[in-house]
C-alpha cells in the first residue's frame, strides 16, 4: 500500500514538473480560434482587396517596424528605428538606412536578408503587378542591399517622415526565393504562393480556403523560443458581425472576433453574459460631413459639382458657400446622440478631422462638442436667411434645401435621419439619399452616384490615413487635389475647397522635418479646415473587437494589424 | 426517347450561348468596382493600375470572348488534366477564369465549396422530400381531419417564416441556451473517425433541420394537392371495385399517378441545391456556393459571379430536360418519338 502511495506521489511530482516545463513551451495552449466575419480572400497583402486580408497576412509576414495600439513605432525585424540623430536618416532627408536583426529565419529555414526587401520593392513597384500598396513605395528611387543585413532606401525628394516602405502591415517583406517567379502579370497567377506565403512571423499557413478558413501552425523557427503560446490558429470567416459577437460573448465558441459593427445596445446585452471583453481601438478614422463648395445643380450639365475657380469660385454653391450656413449646420448637430444611437463603444464625438495621434489633436474647435440650436438660428437670422411659411429658410429665392447622401449602411441611415431632424430645427430642409457602398466608393466614372462626383450638397463617410504621419492626409484639401472631371474625377479633395493659405501651410509641412513644427503645422491646417467648416466632423470612430475572457493578450490596434502582438497571446 | 434527348441537347446550345451573353453583359454593365473595398487611403492611380491588372482595360466583347473560351475550352480541359491525367494541348500555360478578389481560379473555388453545399443543402432537400411525401399523402387521404389541419398549419408556418428567422432562433435555443450544437460550421472537419462523424452530424443538425423544414413545407402542399386531384378519379373507383386493398389503391395506383407533377417539381428544384441556400449558409457559416456567390457580389468579383450564375443556368437547362424525360418514364401515355 505504502509503495503504491509513494509511486502515486512520484507520478504526481513528475506530472507537476512536466507541467512547469510545459508552461513555457511553444504551442502549449492548443488552438486559437479567430473569427473574421469578413473572411480573408488572400494571404498576399500586395494583392489584397481589403483590411481583412492584411490582418490575416500580418500573422505570417512581418515588416521592419510595427505600430502598437497607441500608434508608437517599434522595431520589428529591424534592430532599431532609424532617425536623423542615430544616423539612420541622412541629413538631407533623402535616404533611410535600416539594419535587420541578425539570425532571423524564414519559416523554411533560409535566412532573411536585405535582398528580400529589395525584391519586395521591385515586386510591388512593377508596373503590371497591380500592387495595392504601391503608394507605400512612393518617391523611392532605389532600394539597395548595402550588405546582407543593411537596407538603404533612397528618395527622390526630401522625406521628413520616411517610414512607409516596410513599415506596418501594409508593406511587409516577402521572401525573394518564393516570389521571384511571380513578378508583374504573373503575380495574379501565383495562387499557391499568394495563399501560402513563407514568412518570418510566429505562425505559418497550413491550409488556406479563400473566403472561408485559414489554418496556421506555430512556426518552429520563430525567433523567440517560448512563443507563440498556441500550437495552431484557425481564422474562420463568413456570417455577419452580430453572430460573430455572439460566438465570442455568448457561446464562447471562438476566442476573438474582429470588426464588430453591431448596434451598441445589442453588444451591451451580449457582454452581460460575462464570457468576453469588448475592446475598442481608436485611430484616425473620422465620420464627417463633406460640404460641397461647388454647385451640384443638375441644370448645369457637365459643370455639375465642377470647380471652375476664378474670382471667388465662379461655380460656387448657392448657399453652402455662405460661411454662416455652414457654421449653423455644424452647431445644430448633437454629436453625443449620434454616438449613443449608432456607435456606442466604437465612437467618440470629434471636432477635428485630425483627432489622433494625440500629439496632433487640436482643442481649438471644441465649440462643436455642445449642440447650440439657438446660436445656429441666430447666425442664420443675422445672415438674412428668413423662415418661410413652411418653416424653411430662404434668401433671394434660394431655399436651404439639402440633398444629403451617403453609403447604404444601417448606422449611417440612422445618423442621417437624426441629423435631418436636427437641421429641421434650424429651418433647413433635408432630402436623404443612400447609395450601395460598392457604387458610392466604387469610382466608376460612368456612374453619377460616386462620392467623387458628389452630385449632392452634403455627403457623409469616414476617412482616415494609414500610419501616424498626417502630411499626405492633410494635403488632401489643397487646390491640387480638387476633384475635377478633366482628371476623370481623380483627386481626393471632395469639398472642392481651394485656399492659397492652406496650400502654403501644406507646402511648408512637406519641407519641415522637425517634429514640433510639423505638429504645429498639422494643427493649424486642421483648425483652418474646421473653422472654415470645409468638413463637419461628427464621430471619431474606432475598431471594435471582442475576445474571450480565457484569452490574454489582445490590445486592439487601429494603426496596424489587430493581430500585431499575436505572438504574445496566450491562455490565462 | 434517345432522339428526343439528343434533339433537346442540341437545342440547348444556342439557349446557353444567349444566356451566357446576357449574364456576362448584365454583370459587366452593372455598377460596381473590384477596388471598392480597398481602404480609402489607396489613391486613385493605384486603383486604376489594379483594374488594368485585372484585365478591365480591354473592351467588353474581347473579354466576353476570352471568358467563353476559358469556360468552354480551357476549364474542361484543365479538369480532364487534373482528374484523369489526360492532357490535350499545352496544359500548364492555359489561361483560366481568375477570381478578382482571391486571384485564384474560379473553378477551384467552386470545387472547394461544393462538398459542404451538397452535404447541407442536398441532405436537407433529401430529408425534406422524405418528410413531405408521407405527410402529403396522409393529409390528402384524411382530408379535413385533425392531422390535415395540424399539417396545414405547420406547413404554412414553415412556408411563411423565413429561414433567417428560424435559423437565428435555432442558434439562440440550441447553441446559446442549451449548448447542444455549435453555431459555427467547421469546413475543415474531415470525417475519419466515429467522434468526427458525431461532430459532423452535430454541426449539420441545425442548418439541415432549418432547411428541411422549409423544403418539406413547400413540397407537402404540392403532394397533398396532387393526391386530392387523383382520389376521386375513375381509375381509383375501378381499383377499389376490383377488390384491391385500400393500401394497394393508395400506394400503388394513386401514388404513382400523383407523383408525376411532384417529381417534376423535385427535379426542377435540384439546381437550387447547387445554388446553395444563401441565407442559411451565411447564418451557420457553412461557406458553400451560396456564400461564395453573395461574397463575390459584395466585392464586385465579376468573373466569379458570371461563372457561378452561368453554371446555375446550365444546371437549370439540364434538369428541365431531366424532368421531361422523367415524365415519359412515369406516364406511359407521354411519348416523345
Amino acid at each position: 500500500m505504502k509503495r503504491i502511495f509513494s509511486f502515486c506521489m512520484g507520478l504526481f511530482a513528475i506530472i507537476a514538473i512536466s507541467n512547469i516545463v510545459w508552461a513555457d513551451e511553444r504551442g502549449r495552449d492548443g488552438e486559437l480560434k479567430l473569427l473574421y466575419w469578413q473572411a480573408p480572400s488572400t494571404m498576399m497583402p500586395y494583392l489584397s482587396g481589403g483590411t481583412k486580408d492584411l490582418e490575416a497576412s500580418s500573422i505570417v509576414l512581418e515588416p521592419l517596424a510595427r505600430y502598437d495600439n497607441d500608434g508608437r513605432m517599434h522595431p520589428w525585424l529591424a534592430e532599431e528605428i532609424p532617425t536623423v540623430e542615430n544616423g539612420g536618416i541622412s541629413d538631407d532627408l533623402t535616404s533611410i538606412t535600416w539594419k535587420i536583426k541578425n539570425g532571423i529565419q524564414w519559416s523554411d529555414g533560409s535566412a532573411l536578408t536585405a535582398d528580400d526587401a529589395v525584391f519586395t520593392y521591385e515586386y510591388c513597384t512593377h508596373p503590371e503587378s497591380g500592387c495595392a500598396q504601391s503608394n507605400y513605395f512612393n518617391d523611392i528611387v532605389s532600394v539597395q542591399a548595402v550588405d546582407n543585413y543593411t537596407i538603404k532606401i533612397n528618395f527622390s525628394v526630401p522625406k521628413p517622415f520616411p517610414y512607409s516602405a516596410f513599415v506596418g502591415y501594409n508593406a511587409p517583406i516577402l521572401q525573394k526565393a518564393q516570389f521571384q517567379g511571380c513578378m508583374g502579370v504573373k503575380a495574379q497567377e501565383c495562387t499557391k504562393e499568394n495563399f501560402n506565403p513563407i514568412g518570418t512571423g510566429p505562425y505559418k499557413v497550413v491550409d488556406f480556403k479563400p473566403n472561408d478558413v485559414v489554418l496556421l501552425e506555430a512556426n518552429e523557427l520563430y525567433r523567440d523560443q517560448e512563443k507563440p503560446a498556441f500550437g495552431n490558429v484557425l481564422i474562420k470567416g463568413g456570417g455577419d458581425a452580430t453572430s460573430a459577437a455572439r460566438a465570442v460573448l455568448e457561446t464562447g465558441e471562438m476566442h476573438y472576433a474582429w470588426n464588430l459593427q453591431v448596434e451598441p445596445e445589442i453588444l451591451n446585452k451580449m457582454a452581460v453574459a460575462g464570457k468576453g471583453t469588448i475592446i475598442a481601438g481608436f485611430g484616425t478614422a473620422v465620420e464627417r460631413l463633406m460640404v460641397n463648395f461647388t454647385n451640384p445643380d443638375p441644370a448645369l450639365g457637365d459643370n455639375r459639382s465642377e470647380y471652375i475657380g476664378g474670382n471667388n469660385n465662379r461655380n460656387a454653391h448657392p448657399f453652402l458657400s455662405d460661411y454662416a450656413v455652414r457654421r449653423a449646420l455644424s452647431l445644430a448637430i448633437d454629436r453625443q446622440i449620434l454616438v449613443d444611437a449608432g456607435y456606442g463603444f466604437a465612437g467618440k464625438i470629434s471636432c477635428n478631422v485630425l483627432p489622433a495621434p494625440a500629439i496632433y489633436a487640436s482643442d481649438a474647435n471644441d465649440e462643436c462638442k455642445i449642440q447650440n440650436v439657438d446660436e445656429a438660428n441666430r447666425i442664420l437670422d443675422e445672415a438674412g436667411w428668413a423662415r418661410g411659411s413652411d418653416g424653411i429658410r430662404s434668401k433671394d429665392n434660394v431655399r436651404l434645401s439639402i440633398l444629403y447622401q451617403t453609403s447604404t449602411n444601417s448606422v449611417r441611415q440612422g445618423t442621417q435621419a437624426l441629423i435631418k431632424e436636427m437641421w429641421k430645427a434650424i429651418g433647413v430642409e433635408t432630402e436623404l439619399r443612400n447609395i450601395s457602398a460598392s457604387v458610392f466608393f466604387g469610382g466608376d466614372i460612368s456612374s453619377p452616384d460616386t462620392y467623387q462626383k458628389f452630385y449632392a450638397d452634403i455627403e457623409m463617410y469616414t476617412n482616415t490615413f494609414s500610419g501616424t504621419d498626417p502630411e499626405t492626409y492633410m494635403a488632401s484639401w489643397t487646390c491640387k487635389e480638387v476633384v475635377r472631371s478633366s482628371t476623370n474625377w481623380g483627386g481626393v479633395n471632395m469639398p472642392r475647397y481651394c485656399n492659397p493659405d492652406y496650400d502654403a501651410l501644406s507646402g511648408e509641412m512637406s519641407k519641415t522635418a522637425n517634429l514640433d513644427k510639423r505638429i504645429q503645422l498639422a494643427k493649424s491646417m486642421n483648425d483652418m479646415l474646421m473653422q472654415d467648416y470645409v468638413m463637419i466632423p461628427l464621430i471619431h470612430r474606432g475598431g471594435v473587437s471582442a475576445f474571450s475572457n480565457l484569452l490574454e493578450g489582445p490590445r486592439g490596434n487601429e494603426w496596424d494589424s489587430e493581430l500585431w502582438n499575436i505572438a504574445d497571446w496566450h491562455i490565462k | 426517347m434517345i432522339h428526343f434527348i439528343i434533339r433537346r441537347l442540341f437545342a440547348a446550345i444556342p439557349t446557353l450561348l444567349v444566356i451566357s451573353f446576357v449574364v456576362f453583359a448584365i454583370l459587366d454593365l452593372a455598377p460596381g468596382d473590384p477596388t471598392g473595398n480597398l481602404p480609402m487611403t489607396v489613391p486613385p492611380e493605384v486603383r486604376e493600375q489594379i483594374r488594368l491588372s485585372l484585365g478591365l482595360g480591354e473592351p467588353m466583347h474581347i473579354r466576353y470572348y476570352k471568358w467563353l473560351i476559358q469556360f468552354f475550352v480551357n476549364e474542361p480541359l484543365n479538369l480532364l488534366h487534373h482528374s484523369l491525367g489526360i492532357s490535350i494541348g499545352d496544359a500548364d500555360n492555359r489561361t483560366r477564369i481568375i477570381s478578382w478578389s482571391t486571384r485564384s481560379p474560379v473553378i477551384d473555388l467552386i470545387i472547394e465549396r461544393t462538398p459542404q453545399t451538397l452535404w447541407v443543402v442536398g441532405l436537407s432537400y433529401f430529408f425534406g422530400i422524405l418528410i413531405a411525401i408521407p405527410i402529403g399523402i396522409l393529409q390528402a387521404y384524411r382530408q379535413y381531419s385533425l392531422t390535415d389541419q395540424v399539417g396545414t398549419f405547420v406547413a404554412m408556418v414553415g412556408f411563411s417564416v423565413p429561414t433567417f428567422f428560424t435559423g437565428v432562433i435555432a442558434i439562440i435555443v440550441f447553441s446559446v441556451q442549451l449548448k447542444w450544437f455549435p453555431m459555427i460550421y467547421d469546413t475543415t472537419l474531415k470525417v475519419t473517425s466515429w467522434e468526427n462523424f458525431v461532430l459532423q452530424v452535430k454541426q449539420m443538425a441545425m442548418p439541415v433541420t432549418v432547411l428541411a423544414f422549409y423544403q418539406a413545407s413547400q413540397l407537402s402542399r404540392f403532394m397533398r394537392a396532387s393526391i386530392l386531384d387523383n382520389l376521386n378519379l375513375d381509375y381509383v373507383r375501378t381499383a377499389r371495385s376490383k377488390g384491391r386493398t385500400e393500401r394497394a389503391v393508395l400506394l400503388i395506383h394513386i401514388l404513382r399517378n400523383s407523383l408525376i407533377p411532384v417529381v417534376t417539381l423535385i427535379a426542377l428544384g435540384i439546381p437550387s441545391i447547387f445554388g446553395g441556400a444563401i441565407i442559411t449558409e451565411q447564418i451557420f457559416r457553412v461557406n458553400g456556393l451560396g456564400q461564395l456567390l453573395i461574397i463575390s457580389i459584395e466585392s464586385a468579383d465579376i468573373p466569379t459571379v458570371q461563372t457561378l450564375t452561368f453554371l446555375f443556368a446550365i444546371l437549370i437547362v439540364f434538369f428541365n430536360l431531366v424532368a421531361d424525360v422523367l415524365y415519359g418514364i412515369l406516364d406511359p401515355r407521354i411519348r416523345y418519338d
